[in-house]
């Protein structure tokens, strides 16, 4: 069964069709990939699946169960959380600080719990604790922990929100434009991490990048949009010589290039 | 000085500080600013002096009172607001500020505009200090536990922390009721320490003065909090040297804090056993990223 469908999925903004009839499926334990040129829908894909933006028509299925009229929150819990294009950490927290707050469904005690330290609160504090330094080691963030977000370099900075969204113990993953901004070293090691997120944290990923070598090398499956609509969906080779995407890809500087799958 | 003078001084500084630590929770630690803060304290206030004068309530009892019913009357506000973007209830909380005053200028079974007088005083130094003692105990809990985390998650980045599954409108409200009730004990503090309440002692004034205090220790710090709170309150006392100038003086010297450190006194950050140490001991080596 896929993990994550989408069917009809339609985002208007006023008089923009952001996103138009919108159908794909993200299959448990796949990473897949998003693409598309600037403006395409893809970021506004990811606001409809976190609940961020309501959809206009269309659902939305996770595990079977229609989630576009949830809150974001409630989504996060069911298992899916994400990245943002341009990262939004808790900029003056520590980076065990923000690791530490994204864990916090791992904890149940109650207020009173916490002003009593009752056993229960000591005892499941001491978990979150360890959790987060685990992770922290995992993704070699243990040097820095004490930093501030905002101070880090910008491909730590990346590196923590990945980790901070793996803190909340997600079934999938959604990352938007991970390696923007790195450079061709980072980005190698971005995407290996990618690849051990889904292994090693038993994550689907759903990632969307403008860099093909990336999403080539790395998804099994790839959903391309353009103008708000499916172009094409398939293995890395099939896309890659669709040629509705050549065409979106080398003819999208020439104005209002009109695409039909 | 006179004793008798210090005590006063003192007195009203707990006050206050039990007052501003709720306050510290809302704007500090969570990030919604209220101008209505002395609206709360007023509810309480009456409602506490009701509960000891006319329900017989003993004087803990009535103060506890005074803050739950200060902390339900937070809840519609924040029911109608705190969903809406953060301006409507900075808004909205001035509104109701303004809103309890007018009403009790206007209630004549708790005096009206001449106020209630006729309290018996029976706040003083170490019941105070009871409450502010506890108040901060409670507060420095808090904001050491996931649902402390979550208020500041809100505060710093509230789109993400909806994403890591943390219910931003619940975390507001929760931060709301507790603030408020803060205020609401302080409340009824004050009347049993005057003997008298009057609507005009809980203006936009007092809700800007408590903002100020909470600004002015730092966001984010309940050690700012408390030093911000005896320090401005005192501050006024001390300056009584200077006659009408007084006023003048005070905002000189919170503007010079503030310009010489924006973050605040403690800059959000603790004065704990474990700083001092790690300010006196052995330096550790910089956390440097590759
Ligand atoms: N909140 C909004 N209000 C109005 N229009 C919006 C909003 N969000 C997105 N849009 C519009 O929807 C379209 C798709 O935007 P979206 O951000 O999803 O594109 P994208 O594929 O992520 O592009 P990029 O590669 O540049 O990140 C754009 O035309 C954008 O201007
Ligand atoms: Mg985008």
């Amino acid at each position: 069964m896929s993990l994550l469908e989408t069917k009809n999925l339609t985002k208007q903004f006023g008089g923009l069709t952001a996103v138009d009839n919108v159908t794909f499926t993200v299959e448990e334990g796949s990473i897949t990939g998003l693409i598309g040129p600037n403006g395409a829908g893809k970021t506004t894909v990811f606001n409809l699946i976190t609940g961020i933006y309501k959809v206009t028509s269309g659902q939305i299925l996770f595990e079977g169960v229609p989630i576009h009229d949830r809150e974001p929150h409630v989504i996060a819990g069911m298992g899916i959380t994400r990245t943002f294009q341009n990262i939004r950490l808790f900029r003056r927290l520590s980076v065990r600080d923000n690791i530490l707050t994204a864990g916090h469904s791992g904890a149940r005690y109650s207020v009173v719990d916490s002003i009593l330290r009752t056993p229960r609160y000591v005892q499941e504090e001491r978990q979150l604790a360890r959790e987060c330094e685990r992770l922290m080691d995992l993704m070699d963030l243990t040097e820095v922990a004490s930093s501030r977000a905002s101070s880090l370099p910008y491909g730590l900075q990346r590196r923590l929100e990945i980790a901070r969204a793996l803190a909340v113990k997600p079934k999938m993953i959604l990352l938007d434009e991970p390696a923007a901004g790195m450079n061709p070293d980072e980005t190698m090691q971005l995407m290996s991490l990618i690849s051990r997120i889904r292994d090693e944290f038993d994550c689907t990923v759903l990632v969307i990048d403008h860099r093909m070598d990336l999403i080539m090398g790395i998804c099994e499956n790839i959903v391309v949009l353009n103008f708000g609509r499916k172009l094409a969906e398939g293995p890395p080779e099939a896309v890659q010589t669709n040629p509705a995407v050549i065409e979106a890809y080398l003819g999208a500087s020439g104005e209002g290039v009109a695409v039909h799958a | 000085m006179e004793w008798f003078y210090v005590k006063g001084i003192l007195i009203q500084s707990g006050i206050n500080l039990t007052a501003v630590l709720g306050l510290s929770l809302l704007t500090g630690f969570t990030g919604l600013f209220s101008f209505g803060h002395a609206g709360f304290m007023a509810v309480g206030g009456y409602a506490a002096v009701f509960a000891g004068m006319r329900l017989g309530l003993p004087y803990p009892l009535a103060l506890l009172f005074g803050g739950l019913v200060a902390g339900i009357v937070s809840l519609p506000i924040g029911r109608l607001t705190l969903n809406l973007k953060g301006d409507y209830f900075c808004i909205a909380t001035l509104g109701f500020g303004e809103a309890i005053r007018l009403i009790l200028d206007n209630v004549q079974t708790f005096g009206g505009a001449r106020g209630w007088p006729g309290i018996p005083v029976t706040t003083d130094l170490f019941n105070v200090a009871v409450v502010a003692i506890i108040g901060t105990f409670v507060m420095v809990r808090l904001v050491n536990s996931r649902h402390g985390r979550n208020m500041i998650a809100v505060r710093e980045e509230e789109l993400a922390a909806r994403t890591v599954g943390i219910d931003a409108f619940k975390y507001k409200m929760l931060s709301l009721f507790i603030s408020a009730m803060y205020a609401g004990v302080a409340g009824g503090l004050q009347g049993y320490y005057l003997g008298f309440l009057q609507p005009k002692m809980f203006s936009i004034t007092k809700s800007t003065e408590f903002t100020i205090m909470v600004i002015f220790g730092g966001i984010g710090s309940i050690t700012g909090t408390v030093f911000g709170t005896l320090l401005l309150t005192a501050l006024p006392e001390v300056l009584r040297a200077f006659a009408i100038w007084r006023l003048v003086v005070y905002g000189a010297a919170v503007i010079f804090i503030m310009i010489s450190r924006p973050e605040g006194l403690m800059g959000g950050k603790e004065l704990s056993l474990a700083a001092l140490r790690r300010l006196f001991g052995p330096r550790p080596k910089r956390e440097v990223p590759s």
